[in-house]
C-alpha cells in the first residue's frame, strides 16, 4: 500500500487536464542516461498484518528495562509517566501539523511551546528558554557555541564529570571554529574542586560547562564555582538534571547564564536514546543569540490574545549565513509530550519524585556499602552513583543478565581506567524488592576486606537519620 | 480589554490538586540533602487535576490545522498522510523501552532494524553507505559538510574552505555552512531557474570544497544540467552534496547517487511519512559514497557473522568526525521510516514519486492562468507562483497565504525561494485525491478573483480562524516568552 488515494482513471483524467498522454512526459528534465531502468531492490511490499506480526518480533529481540531489572542512567532514565500524556500527543492536531508558520491556525503548537518556556524558566528559574533543541548533548554544543559568540573567545572549559557523549557531540560541532575543550579533572570527592577551577580559567576562557549532578552522579558545589566563573567573565552554562530540580538547586539560583539539559526524563519514552528533547534556557540578556525557535505572547487587532513565533531574524531561514545557528526543526512533539507531562505532574508531582528517586537511590546505595563494596566517590549525590568493583564492571553485568538484571553502566567503555566502576542509577519506579535483589545478585562479588562495621549496623544508620 | 482563547495551564491552577499519583516510599528516610544544594525557591508549575490537564491540551490542540484535518501544501516540507501502523511500531515496547547503555545481545532487533534501513535508504539514494545518527536535515547538512572537511585533510586544510550554493537553497544551507566553519559562495541561479553552468565555473576554484544542491530545486525543477554539475565541481576538485529536502519525488526514477552527488541526506519526517509533531522530532540519515565511509559519524551498525547466525554489533572507526547525538539517533523516527518503506517496497515508492508529481502539475495547470508563472514548464513534486499580479492590487502574497486559511487549507511556503518576489511555493504530496487537489485549486481561483473585486477581503483575511493576524512587532518588542504571575 503507497497510501495514494488517486486510480488509474483519476491519473488519466488530470493528465488530460494538464495535457500530456502519459507521465513520463512530466520527466522532460530528466537525463535519460540515469533513469532507472529496474525497480528498486526493496523487500517486496507487506501488509499491514504481516508487517506487524513481524515487527513485533523484532521488538521482541530486544530487552526493555520495564521487562529487565534495570538500573541504567548515564543521562537517559526510566522515570515514571502518566497515561494521560502520550495520549495528547496521538491527537493528530499536535502529531501531524509542522512548525507554526501561519500562527493564525496553529494556536495549540504556538500555546504549548510559550507554556513549555514558562515550565522550563519556572524549573529552571532562568528567564528565557526555547522551544528545544535534539537532545542533551547538541544542547551543551549549541550552549558552548553560543556562549563563545557572546564573550568572542575561542577556550571552552569542560570536566571530567561531563557527560562522554556530550562532550563528544561537542568536540564535533567545533570542529568549525578555532574553538579549544580543555577539561579539569575531578577532585578526590567526585567534584571540581574551586582551586583546580581558579588554576584552569583565564580571560581567554569563554564557558564553563557544569554538569551537576555530574555523569558519576556528584552534586558540584556551584554556587562557589560561579564567582570564579564570572570574575574573568566567562559565562557559566549548566548541565542539570531535569527532575532533581524538585528538589535540588536550580541553575538560576547559582547565577547560571545558560542551562540545558537532556529533557528524556520529563515523559518522554527512553526509546534507544531518540527522540530525546534538548532543553535550553538563559538569562533574558542572551535571547537575542538563542538557537531554535521561540514563541511569544502577543494580541490581534480585536484584541484578543493569542502567540508566535518571534526574534525570527536570529533564524537562518532570514538571516542564512549570518544565523545563529543551523537549527530548524527541533523536537516538537516531545516538547509538547513534555509540556503535558510537567502540567500532570505540577509543583507537588516533581517534589515527590525527587525526593522517591534521592531516598531509593539512597537506600540502594547504602544497601550495596552494608555489603562491602565503596562508592567511588564520596561526594553527596542524587540519584546515580558510581561503585567501585574489585573485578571488571562487564563481568558483573554478564553474570546478573542472567538473572535479568541490569545493574548499571560499565565506565570501562567510555575511559579503561574505570573498568572496575559501574554507574547506578535509580528511579522512583524501582521498588525495595527490586533493589534488594540487585544487592544480593551483587553480593556474589562483595570485596573480602571488613569494613570493621557490622554490614545491618550501617544499613539501620543510613536509616535512622 | 484583551480577550482571550484559552488561559494558560498555569491559569488554570488551584493549590492542592495534582494530576499524577506516585506511590508511598517503601525505604528507609535518608539523610536530608545538605542545604547548600538545595532548591530554595518554590517550583511554580501549576497544580491541576488530570481532568484539567486533560481538557486544556485538547481544547488548545483544536486550534490547529493538521494532515487530517485538510490539505497542507507547504512547499519543501513534504505533509504527507502519517500512516498510523508506524505510530503503533514505534510503542512497541521492545521499540520505545529500550535503553541507548543496553548490551548488544539485549538490542539484537533495533540494531537489526538500524541495519536493514540503513541498507534500504542507500538503495534507495544510491549511495554505498548510511549514517542514521542525525536528528534533522539541517544536522544531517553539518555532517555531510563536516565529512567534505575531513575529505580535504581536516582543519589544516585552510584553502579549500568554500562552499557553493545557489540562491534558491533553503535557509540551512548557508547555516550550516557557517557552523561547519566554511564560507558561503552563493550563485545566482539562471534564467531557466537552474544552476547556471557559467556561474558555476566562476565560481569554481582551488578553494571549492563542494557545492550543496536540492534536487529538484527548491522551485521544483529538476536540475537538468546534473551531469554537467557534478562534473565540473568534481573536477575542480570539490564534493558534491544533495539537500534531499525534496527526494519526493525521486523515489525509483533516478538515484542521486547515480547522478553524481557523493553525501545526500534524508529527511525521514518527509519523504518517509513521520509526522512532523509540529516541529520534530525529524531524522535527517546522511549516505555517502564508499570513499567517505571512514568519516562518518561514529558509531554504525555493522552485521557479522557469530557461529553461522547473523550478528549486529556496533563499530567506530578511527577517523570518523564524531558523534553527533547523545545516542544512535532518533530512534523512534528510525522505526516509523522502516515500517513505512516495509509497507511500500520498491513499487510503491515508485508510486509516491509518480503521484507527488502528477498531483503537483495538476495543481499548476488548473491555477497557473490565475497567478504570474516565473518558471513555465512542468514541474516535479511542487512549484512556485509568485503574486506579483495580485500585488498590483495591493495584495500581498502574505493575503493570499491568509485568506487560504479561511477555506480550511493550510497555506503554502511564502516568500520563499528568495529568488521570486511574492513567492508562493507549493507542495500537494501524492496522498492528496485529486478531489482534495481540486478543492485547494479552487481556493486560489477564487482569491485570485477576490483580489480583482475585493481586495479589501483577502488583505483582512484570515475571518474564520481561531484568532486573526498577530502582532508581531508588539511580540518581538514586550518579548513575553514565559508566564508569569
Amino acid at each position: 500500500m503507497s497510501y495514494v488515494p488517486n486510480t488509474d482513471a483519476d491519473r488519466k483524467k488530470m493528465l488530460e487536464v494538464i495535457g500530456v498522454s502519459r507521465f513520463e512526459d512530466l520527466l522532460d528534465a530528466v537525463p535519460d542516461e540515469v533513469r532507472l531502468k529496474q525497480p528498486l531492490k526493496l523487500p517486496p511490499p507487506a501488509s499491514e498484518l504481516e508487517l506487524f506480526a513481524d515487527l513485533r518480533k523484532l521488538s521482541r529481540q530486544n530487552v526493555p528495562v520495564s521487562v529487565s531489572n534495570s538500573f541504567l542512567g548515564g543521562g537517559f532514565y526510566d522515570h515514571f509517566t502518566p497515561a494521560a500524556a502520550d495520549f495528547i500527543i496521538r491527537r493528530p492536531e499536535f502529531l501531524t501539523s509542522y512548525t507554526p508558520y501561519q500562527a493564525e491556525v496553529a494556536q495549540g503548537t504556538l500555546q504549548v511551546i510559550y507554556e513549555f518556556q514558562s515550565l522550563v524558566c519556572a524549573l529552571t528559574k532562568m528567564e528565557a528558554a526555547n522551544a528545544s533543541l535534539y537532545d542533551g548533548a547538541s544542547a551543551v554544543a549549541e550552549a558552548a557555541l553560543m556562549a563563545a559568540h557572546a564573550t568572542e573567545r575561542k577556550e571552552i572549559l569542560v570536566t571530567e564529570g561531563l557527560n562522554p557523549n556530550y562532550l563528544a557531540v561537542l568536540e564535533t560541532y567545533i570542529t568549525g571554529g578555532a574553538y579549544q575543550v580543555r577539561s579539569i579533572p575531578l577532585g578526590p570527592s567526585g567534584q571540581i574542586e574551586p582551586e583546580m577551577l581558579k588554576k584552569a580559567i583565564s580571560e581567554r576562557t569563554a564557558a564553563l560547562i557544569l554538569q551537576t549532578p555530574n555523569f558519576f552522579g556528584c552534586l558540584e558545589e556551584a554556587k562557589e564555582l560561579e564567582p570564579i566563573v564570572h570574575t574573568v567573565g566567562a559565562k557559566l552554562v549548566a548541565v542539570f538534571d531535569p527532575i532533581s530540580l524538585g528538589m535540588v538547586m536550580p541553575p538560576g539560583e547559582f547565577n547560571a547564564d545558560i542551562a540545558v539539559a537532556e529533557g528524556q526524563s520529563l515523559g518522554v519514552p527512553i526509546s534507544y536514546g531518540g527522540p530525546a528533547v534538548g532543553l535550553f534556557a538563559a538569562k533574558k540578556e542572551l535571547v537575542r543569540r538563542m538557537p531554535g525557535r521561540i514563541a511569544a505572547r502577543s494580541t490581534d487587532a480585536e484584541g484578543k490574545i493569542g502567540y508566535v513565533l518571534t526574534l525570527q531574524t536570529r533564524e537562518q531561514h532570514i538571516r542564512r549565513d549570518k544565523a545563529t545557528s543551523n537549527i530548524c526543526t527541533n523536537q516538537g512533539l516531545m516538547a509538547t509530550l513534555s509540556t503535558v507531562f510537567m502540567s500532570l505532574v505540577g509543583k507537588q508531582g516533581l517534589l515527590q519524585m525527587a525526593r522517591l528517586s534521592y531516598a531509593k537511590a539512597h537506600y540502594t546505595a547504602a544497601l550495596l556499602e552494608s555489603k562491602g563494596f565503596k562508592r567511588v566517590y564520596p561526594a553527596p549525590f542524587f540519584k546515580e552513583f558510581a561503585l567501585e568493583l574489585p573485578v571488571p564492571a562487564s563481568k558483573v553485568v554478564s553474570r546478573l543478565r542472567k538473572s535479568n538484571i541490569v545493574p548499571g553502566i560499565d565506565l570501562g567503555k567510555y575511559d579503561k581506567k574505570r573498568k572496575n566502576q559501574l554507574l547506578i542509577a535509580v528511579t522512583e519506579k524501582k521498588l525495595r524488592a527490586d533493589i534488594e535483589s540487585l544487592a544480593e545478585g551483587m553480593s556474589f562479588f562483595r570485596p573480602q576486606a571488613g569494613s570493621g562495621i557490622a554490614p545491618e549496623r550501617k544499613l539501620e544508620a543510613a536509616g535512622q537519620v | 480589554m484583551n480577550t482571550i482563547v484559552e488561559p494558560t495551564i498555569f491559569e488554570l491552577s488551584s493549590p492542592g490538586r495534582t494530576g499524577v499519583s506516585l506511590p508511598k516510599t517503601d525505604v528507609p528516610e535518608p539523610e536530608r540533602l545538605h542545604s547548600q544544594f538545595e532548591r530554595k525557591s518554590e517550583l511554580d508549575w501549576p497544580e491541576a487535576a488530570e481532568i484539567d490537564v486533560m481538557r486544556h491540551f485538547v481544547r488548545i490542540s483544536v486550534l490547529n490545522h493538521h494532515i487530517e484535518k485538510g490539505i497542507y501544501p507547504l512547499g519543501s516540507c513534504t505533509m504527507k498522510y502519517n500512516p498510523k501502523v508506524n505510530e503503533q511500531a514505534a510503542r512497541l515496547p521492545g521499540f520505545a523501552e529500550i535503553h541507548p547503555e543496553a548490551s548488544e545481545e539485549d538490542v539484537q532487533g533495533a540494531l537489526k532494524l538500524m541495519h536493514e534501513l540503513a541498507s534500504f535508504l542507500a538503495e534507495i539514494g544510491g549511495v554505498d553507505v548510511v549514517t542514521l545518527q542525525p536528528s534533522a536535515g539541517a544536522q544531517g547538512e553539518l555532517v555531510g559538510l563536516l565529512l567534505m572537511r575531513a575529505h580535504h585533510g581536516g582543519r589544516k586544510n585552510r584553502k579549500r574552505n568554500q562552499i557553493i550554493i545557489p540562491d534558491s537553497a533553503h535557509g540551512t544551507n548557508p547555516a550550516s555552512v557557517t557552523t561547519a566553519g566554511f564560507e558561503t559562495v552563493q550563485i545566482a541561479s539562471g534564467a531557466d531557474g537552474r544552476v547556471s553552468l557559467e556561474k558555476l565555473k566562476e565560481a569554481l576554484s582551488e578553494r571549492t570544497a563542494g557545492m550543496m544542491l536540492t534536487n529538484p530545486n527548491t522551485l521544483g525543477l529538476f536540475e537538468k544540467n546534473i551531469l554537467d554539475i557534478c562534473r565540473l565541481v568534481h573536477e575542480a576538485g570539490g564534493l558534491m552534496y544533495m539537500d534531499g529536502a525534496n527526494l519526493n519525488a525521486l523515489m525509483g526514477i533516478v538515484k542521486p547517487g547515480d547522478l553524481g552527488f557523493d553525501i545526500v541526506h534524508f529527511n525521514l519526517h518527509k519523504t518517509f511519512s513521520t509526522p512532523h509533531g509540529g516541529g520534530g522530532p525529524g531524522a535527517g540519515a546522511v549516505g555517502v559514497k564508499a570513499f567517505l565511509e571512514p568519516y562518518l559519524p561514529n558509531p554504525r551498525v555493522e552485521k557479522i557473522d557469530k557461529k553461522g547466525k547473523d550478528w549486529y554489533r556496533f563499530t567506530e572507526s578511527k577517523k570518523s568526525i564524531g558523534k553527533v547525538h547523545s545516542a544512535f539517533g532518533n530512534f523512534g523516527v528510525l522505526v516509523r521510516a522502516y515500517t513505512y518503506i516495509r509497507t511500500l517496497g520498491a513499487e510503491g515508492l515508485s508510486e509516491v514519486s509518480e503521484n507527488a508529481i502528477l498531483n503537483a502539475n495538476y495543481l499548476f495547470a488548473r491555477i497557473k492562468d490565475y497567478y504570474d508563472v516565473p518558471y513555465p514548464g512542468f514541474c516535479q513534486h511542487e512549484f512556485v507562483l509568485s503574486g506579483n499580479r495580485q500585488k498590483a492590487k495591493g495584495v500581498r502574497t502574505m493575503d493570499i497565504a491568509k485568506r487560504l486559511l479561511d477555506f480550511g487549507v493550510h497555506a503554502p511556503t511564502a516568500y520563499f525561494p528568495l529568488i521570486v518576489p511574492e513567492a508562493l511555493m507549493i507542495e500537494p504530496t501524492e496522498t492528496e485525491s485529486r478531489e482534495s487537489v481540486d478543492y485547494l485549486a479552487e481556493a486560489f481561483i477564487q482569491i485570485a478573483k477576490e483580489a480583482e473585486t475585493d481586495p479589501e477581503k483577502v488583505k483582512k483575511a484570515p475571518h474564520t480562524t481561531p484568532v486573526g493576524r498577530l502582532d508581531e512587532v508588539k511580540a518581538a518588542r514586550d518579548l513575553d516568552i514565559a508566564y508569569h504571575k
